[in-house]
């Protein structure tokens, strides 16, 4: 991942799969709840309810710990199989959007995840995590995690 | 990674311990400011905010130039640090989330060839 402007943020992967199947399991709630939070995470995801099409709403609700849940949620804006997924962010008002282009590459698939703040003073509160106290313990958690090499095999 | 180490915590807490001290981060935040500027808007001595802005000087919150014979004020190298921490913790996560949707791509690329293969 990568900070490309003072609005911007991407990350980029090539994935071993032809582009329709990647575009399913991110636009397929029964695929996509496989993957979004990985195994290693302490987050249980609750629900995901995604309306995939031009206008459609989601909403991603996540156990952050015993007594706390958040919710993620937002409306796409382009949905074009299976080459671009576009969506707003707007559980924290002033909407981020997040693009994702899989570009087929010999049967593999080139992601790229593309957010873009509204502001500089968005993204740089994003970062200082201040709007988002969860975050600062999720990563704390996951830091612990990672760099714990029998936690992270476990699962 | 970026770790902290106590000492960095330490001297980060003792400069945060103080109002006028977080006051003069807030409005650095907003602008660049010279030590009389400071010691104006908080209503001190030079001497007084030269010491507040010599603590936040130590816990890399604040870094400061002489330019003739003004010296100026901006935010330090903590909050690129800070933000190089954020940015390398984000990573991560794609990279175990990116693993995960790799394996349900290939599951999934296989059951639909398994498909194929039985109804031929």
């Amino acid at each position: 991942m990568e900070r490309t402007s003072e609005r911007e943020l991407v990350v980029t992967r090539t994935i071993d799969g032809p582009p329709h199947i990647v575009f399913d399991a991110w636009t397929k709630p029964e695929l996509l709840k496989r993957w979004w939070v990985p195994r290693s995470v302490p987050i249980t995801l609750l629900s995901v309810e995604m309306d995939v099409r031009v206008g459609g709403t989601y909403r991603l609700v996540f156990q952050v710990d015993s007594t706390t849940t958040m919710a993620f949620f937002g409306r796409y804006l382009e949905v074009s199989p299976p080459s671009r997924l576009v969506w707003t962010n707007e559980e924290e008002g002033d909407a981020v959007v997040t693009t994702v282009t899989f570009d087929e590459d010999e049967g593999r698939t080139r992601l790229i995840v593309h957010d873009l703040y509204p502001s500089k003073e968005a993204l740089d509160r994003a970062i200082a995590s201040e709007s988002i106290p969860g975050w600062t313990e999720m990563f704390d958690q996951l830091d612990e995690l990672l760099f714990e090499p029998d936690a992270a095999s476990a699962g | 990674m970026v770790q902290f180490s106590d000492a960095r915590l330490d001297a980060s807490f003792a400069a945060l311990s103080d109002a006028t001290r977080r006051g003069v981060l807030e409005r650095l935040g907003r602008a660049d400011a010279s030590i009389s500027d400071l010691a104006e808007a908080f209503h001190m001595t030079l001497t007084g905010m030269r010491k507040h802005v010599g603590v936040l000087e130590q816990a890399d919150l604040v870094t400061t130039r002489k330019v003739g014979r003004v010296r100026t004020c901006t935010l330090g190298p903590r909050r690129l640090e800070d933000e190089t921490a954020w940015i390398e913790q984000q990573r991560r996560l794609w990279d175990k989330r990116f693993e995960e949707l790799e394996r349900i791509v290939n599951e999934q690329r296989k059951e639909q060839i398994d498909e194929r293969t039985n109804g031929a």
